[in-house]
């Protein structure tokens, strides 16, 4: 969301082909953000009803893959332990690039309720979050809202960006 | 500087406000005689071991036992007093006060529909024999009791950590734990994934699950309130130039004149 | 800037390469039907699983230690994070639990609310064991049609408390409200329409040769070691043990209640399918017979105990001895007496018990949750040798295991 207006002209030599293009690509991306079935605790319920029958998350072009080499998007949906948090680690090095992260719910942003000492105080200590998504467990949707928004920064930024330093990547 | 004082026996949370003229009431103790079934019971296993109290709390037989006869009562139990299920063990902590561990198998017997609680008390550092031959349920129960106490257990058939990690330190749910953790604890995920040399770049936890800092625009952007990555945060209302503002191909917008909005679910 | 990734194989302890033909194979922690972090360290040979050693604690959240630095009241919202697919039945079994501790009388009203929160989220819990069950062995209709009648249950679930998942729509001593204007119409509506759902999944599943060929004779926990594992609830039921808490120790008013408890005596996943259907069925039962009674009971809806107790708010706003007791009861917490209990109800999963050591302060001394996944879970080290790779995904499934339980 840091990201803001365009100057096309500006960044790239080729100004008609280039927006035009990098407006395409960024359409397609931001239409078939595919997430990954990563459930961790009581929001993986919430991230599946979003995918079922009412509230339907499929129109949004957003199909849940099982392999990380597929998706585009990991909703961190649930609490985050320390003994889980290589396995996330590993999971978002092996997603390919470009590649997104929405947190979801308070215990992802920040450890939420469970202040212990078994809980990684915000996933963000382990890989960068693109979306901070409060509630618990948020409503689907505001996961649903989360995904907009989403889109909404895809499609402003360029397809050929550089990769930004995001801290620890 | 002198370091403030902290009790290090036990590290949990204490009430702010004490009443020195409190004296909190018991939850009755009642003669086991009151029940038959209890009775009965009660009696055989005096017959053959060492009881060193009982008593019926809440409709429950709580037997007292010595900690070297665990597994002689425990089958004696389950195979003569039709006691099937083991349905709970743990471990209290009482290691500030006499140093011991308190130990209690939860019996359910569904033909007698009674349920009984054998405990007895060990010090810190003694072992106790295995029960997970007599009740396999035991099996998994004793290893999170390994894990969270450091009771150690023989004959266990796979003794190891079960809900922590096996390079956790300590035991979490001594009471000279703390709830937030120690100091590795605190560092743990991040020196398993990125090394230690990592701890002053990512920094010290922050548990304080309120905090909102408006002024990192590394992590955080307002919406309307954009800036570059990394740049000073400003009021300035930023109106960003996104596609869907001419509308996005083959994307619907919504007109709110057009929506119904139904009374009721059908 | 991070150059190498430090993170090394995570298998060390394991020889994937043998002298034998068996194979191993890690399962999870992520994995789609794995039913939250569960990890299985699989030993195959061929197809056949040899050894199965679970590998839980993903998700261990610290709840027994949080339990012990925080007051009674304040720890109820954290039970609803335990199996969050059924928060009340926690709620409740946690409010019980302490309100044995303080032997307190609950209102008749506040009963007959609690009982139907409790068989609604026992159906809740049950529709969204047929979803994932059928979505991981295969049958995606029934994901999206069971998903469609819970979010009926669900509505009415935030009619009543206002969320969707984690409910804390109990509290120690009763419950915090009375029913909403027309949610009993609401609850009728959705009890009298669920019966020819059930019959539409069973229409679609019973004879259904892909779902009969991979449920029957698969995962059969034999009596013995049903016994010796400790399970409950519906795996107990599943393998011919009528053992049902809400008909051998009753709570609440379960003992005024008409229902039967449906066994099944084939022992397998097919057995306990037919049993979790039949259960929703009593439920609906339940909840009719709940509402006829709800409708001749006082309104008190809060247990008088002004010691543990806040009163009402109306007294609270208007008198000042209330007020003054609400206040040391939400600054201070309550101080339920020394002693200790250990209150066993029936939650969709089986058998949750809360143990509770209190020595007289704030604070619970200890606090420990027997939560019937944990067993279940166990019991997968002897369920799954002798099955194939394919059918550990529908004994997983078939558990009903809840990973917010499990590691707490």
């Amino acid at each position: 969301m840091a990201q803001h207006k365009i100057n096309y002209l500006s960044e790239a030599g080729l100004p008609v082909a280039l927006t035009t293009v990098d407006k395409l690509i960024q359409w397609g991306r931001s239409n078939s953000l595919w997430p990954m079935t990563y459930g961790l605790a009581c929001c993986a319920i919430e991230m599946m009803a979003t995918g079922a029958s009412r509230y339907d998350f499929d129109r949004f072009g957003t199909i849940f893959r099982a392999s990380p080499r597929q998706s585009d998007v990991l909703i961190i949906a649930g609490t985050l332990t320390k003994k889980h948090s290589p396995f996330m680690r590993r999971l978002y090095d092996q997603m390919t690039e470009p590649k997104w992260v929405i947190s979801m719910g308070s215990c992802a942003n920040t450890g939420g309720m469970f202040n212990t000492y078994a809980t990684v105080q915000g996933a963000d200590r382990i890989i960068p979050v693109d979306i901070y998504l409060p509630g618990c467990a948020p409503r689907p949707e505001t996961l649903q809202y989360a995904l907009m928004l989403l889109q909404k920064k895809l499609r402003t930024q360029s397809a050929s960006r550089k990769l930004k330093p995001k801290r620890l990547v | 500087m002198m370091r403030k004082f902290t009790q290090k026996k036990n590290a949990q949370k204490k009430p702010y406000y004490t009443d020195r003229f409190w004296v909190a009431p018991q939850v009755p103790k009642e003669e086991v005689n009151s029940d038959e079934i209890f009775a009965k019971d009660l009696e055989e296993l005096k017959s053959n071991f060492d009881i060193k109290d009982a008593y019926i709390q809440r409709g429950q037989l709580v037997v007292y036992i010595g900690a070297n006869e665990n597994v002689e009562v425990l089958t004696f139990l389950k195979h003569k007093l039709e006691y099937n299920f083991l349905s709970e063990l743990s471990a209290i902590d009482w290691l500030e006060k006499s140093g011991e561990f308190e130990i209690f198998y939860q019996l359910l017997s569904t033909s007698k529909r009674k349920r009984v609680r054998i405990k007895f008390f060990i010090k810190q550092n003694r072992e106790i024999r295995t029960v997970s031959k007599i009740y396999k349920s035991a099996d998994w129960g004793e290893r999170e009791m390994y894990d969270m106490f450091g009771v150690i257990i023989t004959g266990h058939h796979y003794m190891k950590r079960i809900l922590m990690p096996e390079d956790w330190y300590d035991h979490p749910l001594k009471k000279s734990y703390p709830l937030h953790g120690d100091e590795e604890a605190s560092w743990y995920e991040i020196d398993k994934i990125f090394g230690k040399e990592y701890r002053d770049i990512i920094g010290p936890e922050n548990r304080d699950s309120s905090r909102v800092d408006e002024n990192d625009t590394y992590n955080f952007s307002r919406i309307h309130h954009e800036v570059p990555f990394g740049e000073k945060p400003s009021s300035k209302i930023v109106e960003t130039d996104y596609q869907e503002d001419g509308g996005v191909f083959l994307v619907k917008s919504l007109k709110k004149a057009d929506s119904v909005t139904l009374k009721e679910r059908p | 800037m991070q150059k190498v990734n430090r993170l090394q194989p995570f298998f060390e302890n394991l020889a994937f390469e043998r002298e034998d033909d068996t194979m191993i194979i890690n399962f999870g922690p992520q994995h789609p039907s794995s039913h939250g972090q569960l990890r299985l360290i699989l030993e195959l040979d061929g197809e056949l699983v040899t050894k199965a050693v679970p590998d839980i604690g993903y998700l261990h959240r610290g709840m027994e230690k949080m339990a012990e630095n925080m007051i009674y009241n304040e720890f109820l919202p954290t039970t609803d994070r335990m199996d969050y697919i059924a928060a009340t039945s926690n709620n409740y079994g946690f409010a019980h639990a302490v309100e044995k501790l303080l032997d307190l009388e609950i209102p008749r009203r506040a009963q007959t609310i609690r009982m139907m929160l409790l068989e609604l989220n026992r159906i809740i819990s049950h529709l969204f064991w047929l979803a994932t069950h059928a979505l991981d062995v295969g049958a995606m209709t029934i994901f999206l049609y069971a998903f469609r009648e819970r979010e009926y249950a669900m509505d009415l679930m935030e009619d009543y408390c206002g969320a969707r998942l984690t409910h804390s729509a109990v509290r120690i001593g009763g419950v915090p409200l009375d029913l909403p204007e027309n949610w009993i119409t609401k609850l009728s509506k959705f009890i009298d329409k669920l019966p020819s759902d059930i019959a539409d999944y069973e229409g679609l599943l019973d004879q259904n040769r892909i779902w009969k060929m991979r449920l029957e004779g698969v995962g059969v926990i034999t009596p013995e070691m049903a016994q010796n594992w400790g399970c409950s609830g519906p795996s107990l039921r599943g393998s011919g043990i009528a053992w049902d808490i809400r008909k051998e120790e009753p709570y609440e008013l379960y003992d005024e209640v008409d229902f039967d408890v449906p066994v099944s005596t084939t022992c397998d996943s097919y057995g306990r399918y037919k049993l979790h259907m039949e259960e929703m069925r009593q439920s609906i039962k339940i909840i009719r017979q709940v509402i006829a009674m709800y409708y001749k009971t006082e309104p008190e809806i809060m247990a008088h105990a002004p010691q543990y107790i806040s009163a009402p708010k109306e007294q609270i706003m208007t008198q000042n001895y209330s007020l003054m007791q609400h206040f040391v009861l939400v600054t201070q917490g309550m101080r339920p007496p020394v002693g200790e209990v250990y209150v066993a109800t029936e939650s969709p999963k089986g058998e949750l018990g809360f143990y509770i050591n209190s020595q007289g302060g704030a604070y619970p001394y200890r606090l420990k949750l027997r939560a019937p996944s944990f067993w279940h879970t166990s019991l997968l080290q002897e369920l799954l040798p002798g099955h194939y790779l394919a059918d550990v995904v529908t004994i997983i499934g078939n558990l009903n295991i809840v990973f917010g339980e499990i590691d707490r």
